[in-house]
């Protein structure tokens, strides 16, 4: 309880420490930071002259101060092979965040490997390899040499559909473009790999594959469109938690400006409970409805608007297809898109309607509607700003579901348009440069089922822990486990032999239904276990990596420390082990399939940069990007004037929509017709169990708990996953604060501690996603047409499995929600 | 009952830099005496024992502003009506902690209904029963603590903080 790191005084940065701009790769929101670095032997002084900040640091800063760091922003780490002290602190002069930091971004420094000060000695420092029953140490070349030959030998054997690849496609920490470009050129390049799949989920798909056949790439605002918009509207996203600093810096200016605030949630978030502090709660409607419903109330807000003749209709008329139906539905199209009036077939739906259904006021959905598009007394139209994330692209029907909320602000005119958008606010940044991926094809392959149904056999898995992060979890990790073992049982038989010999024993153990595993990751993961070769992974910062943010703004994060021990940057492993398959398949005498993985002779991740996306974005470079600082530039780039990369504040401003390559720039509207339960078994699944099992995320491990399970302040709060439950179930089912249950249904089991929380409805219990230390995706099953997963909807009971623990006993259970 | 916003004058008064200068206007700002001096060129902070209150001026879940180790600190002293880990007293109910927020330095106020701290700046709250120990919030860490000790006459003293307090990067200035 209550976890003090006993820091009563800091080194001071001296005024000529180095400087380095970070942008925080923890979330999407990607805030500016500033590294500064100096020797061990140097120390600033309190005098203004003796530090960085200029000022008389001998008296108390005040609030906001930017001169002042907490200790969990100072750290020893290694830099050009000394040892360097460290502070990464929020600048205040990054447009994202203006200083703020949060409990995840405000820990970089701690949570960087240091051997001096000893924190995240998890991270892996050197090659390993499975050998005499475990992980032996190495080198690189022995490592790649194993992973080339035995890949080489089961693609060339059998085809290139036997190597299963799991991979990031995202942004800051282990993507970037640098990284993403590096193995997409690998995989779709010199290979062309269909069985591949993403880290957070079991297909190589979009999230949102129906507001991209819509026309409307889903980054398309930036974010001080929150802060002069008439309306937030918010549908299954936690932001004040999950993006905090576009929260805190834009949509609480916003609201302090004035505007209106619609939240739909079944769940009553801090988000909401904040938004009423700053707004009033007469300006805040949170719609709670019934889980799964999203697109019902959606649609009945949609047809208030049409009824009411809300509509921008000059926008409509010039910027969105007119001649019905554009695209039908198939195996590819889980809904058709076409015109408003096609459109509206579907999408009719009355608010009594809608009210039933969803479990909310007929009033309250007419209510949001008018703080939606009702125009001002004055005539003119009403500015909203919609935002969506996971309590739709993990919900129930997800195509259909963001499709409906793309089509409000499509009927409104609202994308494009200054205080408008309607966007996805994201997990990690994005980082996205790869070659055509279109063998994958449309829907992709579900990989996870590919893999527990015996086929494939190799698995590179890049930054992925299925383990924590995939749906049907339980059967999957069973599958996986088996598959390598008898590979891992192979090895050990063949201990002694030669290379040749290794190689064929692995091969003969896949021919008989193994598994080779090989693990590119920065920690020895959970799917890790499985791994037969694990190559150790660096992050920014300990590398120079470009992301761009959820406002599409791009930044070169610096790179100040060394790798930890013998790790290096994903996109030089990649290239590592495409020329490792160059060289192997030459002597196999293929030397046709080894001229395809010529043209990685990369000595930085700095080259890795120029091969790719500098090609599609010649004015963009380190150096361009270097002076562009923190505040970098808004893709897509248009230009170079003046010294300054040019950017663009916001897509579609000229009311052409091209997400979709449709030469005529119409946007479409999306039949988004409701259904009830898309995929199979939902009805009895809730039938037959108690609760239902929400999956949130919480902002003190929202994308890093791989690393917090190694922080000393986080594990302090949240020993284990919680599962916030209403305290009368709580009482039915016997259980006192801090004490571990376990949820149980058909997928399998899972284990948290109960968390009491009075704003939880009875019945509805929600469990943190991701956890090292139980994963709800053991519980959860189930995917849309085009293999997206819903996480978000599984039912179970709920058994006692221990009283408190010491750790959980001590921590506070007081309600997350502020009282002023 | 005002605890919510207790002793706004300082309040706002630090806000704009200013306690130091007015504290001896608010009357209930208990300064402390020193009874050692800090040293310069130790290892760590030496800290001063500052008598804060007696134990018959608190009143349980009436949260008493003092200051510590200096008057540029603000913080409170409390008396919980049942003892908690680190308390202090007869009762071992006794804790006192900065009330200025280690996310941005905001001034935190008490909640005496479920005994927390809470921030307007951006909503972070820390729980007084349990060492400080932020409920939810984006402060990177717990609410700093002042150690007291109590003597044979109820006096309290205050000889010590656990984490570095926002806005000094030396606990004694
Ligand atoms: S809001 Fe996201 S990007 Fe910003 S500091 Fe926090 S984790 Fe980092
Ligand atoms: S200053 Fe307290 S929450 Fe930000």
């Amino acid at each position: 309880m209550g976890y003090k790191r006993q820091v009563d005084r800091l080194p001071i940065i001296p005024a000529d420490a180095k400087e380095f701009n970070v942008t925080c790769h923890y979330c999407i929101v990607g805030c500016g930071y500033k590294a500064y670095t100096w020797p061990m032997n140097k120390q600033g002084g309190t005098e203004p002259g003796r530090n960085k900040f200029g000022v008389d640091l001998s008296e108390q800063q005040y609030q906001d101060s930017p001169a002042w760091y907490a200790p969990s922003m100072y750290n020893i780490v290694r830099q050009d092979g000394r040892d360097v002290q460290l502070v990464v602190k929020p600048d205040e002069n990054c447009v994202v965040n203006s200083g703020l930091g949060s409990i995840r971004g405000a820990r970089m420094a701690e949570n960087r490997p240091s051997r001096i000060t000893g924190t995240q000695q998890q991270r892996l420092s050197d090659p390993l390899v499975w050998r005499n029953g475990t992980w032996q140490p190495t080198s690189w070349d022995d490592a790649l040499d194993l992973v080339a030959r035995v890949t080489a030998q089961v693609v060339t054997e059998g085809s290139e559909d036997d190597l299963v690849v799991s991979v990031f496609d995202h942004g800051g920490s282990a993507g970037g473009y640098e990284n993403t470009w590096a193995t997409g050129k690998l995989y779709f390049q010199s290979m062309s790999i269909r069985n591949i799949r993403i880290h957070n989920r079991p297909a190589y798909n979009s999230e949102v594959h129906s507001t991209r056949d819509m026309g409307v790439g889903e980054l398309n605002n930036s974010y001080s469109d929150y802060e002069i918009t008439d309306t937030i509207f918010v549908v299954g996203a936690n932001p004040m938690e999950t993006q905090t600093n576009l929260y805190l810096n834009h949509m609480v200016l916003g609201m302090q400006n004035g505007a209106k605030f619609i939240m739909v949630d079944p769940r009553r978030t801090v988000t909401v409970h904040s938004a009423e502090q700053f707004a009033g709660k007469e300006n805040v409607l949170h719609l709670a409805i019934n889980e799964g419903t999203d697109m019902v109330v959606l649609n009945a807000i949609m047809t208030h608007i049409v009824d009411n003749g809300w509509l921008d209709d000059d926008f409509i008329a010039n910027s969105t297809f007119q001649g019905g139906e554009a695209v039908a539905q198939d195996a590819a199209h889980p809904a058709s898109l076409g015109s408003l009036d096609h459109a509206m077939q579907s999408i009719r739906t009355s608010l009594d309607e809608a009210a039933e259904i969803c479990g909310v006021d007929a009033a309250d959905i007419a209510r949001a509607a008018e703080w939606i598009a009702k125009p001002h007394e004055d005539g003119s139209r009403r500015k909203c700003a919609s935002a969506y994330e996971k309590g739709i692209i993990w919900g129930n029907d997800n195509y259909r579901t963001v499709g409906a909320m793309a089509n409000i602000a499509l009927a409104t005119g609202n994308i494009g348009r200054e205080g408008g958008g309607c966007c996805r606010l994201g997990g990690h940044q994005e980082g996205y440069y790869r070659p055509d991926e279109s063998v994958v094809g449309r829907p992709a392959e579900y990989v996870d089922q590919y893999l527990i149904r015996g086929l494939g056999g190799v698995h590179h898995i890049w930054a992925c822990d299925h383990h924590k992060t995939t749906i049907n979890a339980a059967e999957f990790k069973r599958a996986h486990k088996r598959r390598a073992d008898m590979v891992k049982d192979a090895i050990d038989a063949a201990a002694g032999g030669t290379r040749e010999q290794l190689v064929d024993a692995i091969v003969s153990a896949i021919n008989a239904g193994g598994l080779f595993v090989v693990d590119m990751d920065i920690i020895h993961s959970q799917i890790g276990q499985n791994a037969h070769v694990i190559l150790p992974a660096c992050e920014s910062n300990e590398m120079n990596l470009t992301s761009m943010n959820g406002e599409r703004r791009l930044r070169l994060s610096e790179k100040y420390m060394d790798p930890y021990g013998n790790s290096r940057p994903d996109c030089l492993i990649a290239a590592g082990i495409a020329q490792n398959m160059e060289r192997v398949l030459r002597d196999m005498g293929q030397d046709d399939y080894a001229d395809k993985f010529k043209g990685y002779d990369w000595e930085t991740e700095e080259d890795a940069f120029m091969d790719g996306f500098h090609q599609g974005n010649p004015e963009v470079t380190y150096d361009r990007l270097r002076a562009a600082g923190n505040n970098g530039v808004q893709e897509p780039v248009v230009g170079y004037e003046n010294g300054q990369l040019i950017g663009t504040e916001r897509l579609y401003a000229d009311g052409r929509f091209d997400r979709h390559g449709r030469d005529d720039g119409k946007a479409l509207f999306c039949a988004s017709g409701w259904r009830g339960w898309q995929a199979a078994g939902r009805a009895r699944e809730k039938a037959n169990h108690k609760y239902w099992i929400n999956n949130v995320r919480a902002n003190i491990f929202w994308q890093n708990q791989f690393l917090d399970q190694k922080n000393d302040f986080v594990q302090d709060r949240f020993p284990y996953p919680f599962i916030e439950m209403n305290p009368d179930d709580m009482v039915d089912e016997g259980l006192n604060p801090g004490d571990l249950l376990e949820i149980i249904n058909d997928n399998g089991v899972t284990q948290g501690m109960a968390y009491p929380t009075a704003s939880a409805k009875r019945g509805q219990v929600a469990m943190v996603f991701g956890s090292p230390a139980g994963s709800q995706g053991n519980v959860t099953n189930g995917v849309n047409e085009l293999n997206v997963p819903d996480y978000k909807h599984c039912w179970g009971d709920i058994r006692k499995v221990s009283n408190a623990t010491r750790e959980s006993a001590g921590i506070s259970f007081k309600s997350k929600e502020i009282t002023l | 009952m005002k605890c919510n916003r207790l002793v706004d004058a300082g309040r706002r008064q630090f806000l704009r830099g200013g306690l130091g200068a007015t504290a001896g206007a608010a009357a209930s700002v208990v300064m402390g005496t020193s009874e050692a001096r800090a040293e310069r060129a130790l290892a760590r902070v030496d800290y001063p024992a500052n008598r804060l209150a007696n134990l018959a001026d608190l009143a349980v879940n009436a949260p008493m502003d003092v200051a510590y180790p200096d008057a540029d600190s603000p913080g409170v002293l409390l008396k919980l009506g049942q003892g908690v880990e680190g308390g202090v007293g007869p009762n071992g109910d006794v804790v006192a902690y900065s009330v200025l927020c280690p996310h941005k330095g905001w001034m935190l106020s008490y909640n005496d209904a479920d005994r927390t701290f809470n921030c307007p700046g951006h909503h972070s709250r820390f729980d007084a029963e349990a060492g400080g120990q932020q409920v939810w919030g984006h402060a990177t860490n717990n609410l700093p603590q002042f150690v007291l000790r109590v003597d044979d006459a109820g006096d309290i003293y205050a000889e010590g903080v656990d984490e570095l307090i926002y806005g000094r990067l030396s606990n004694t200035l």
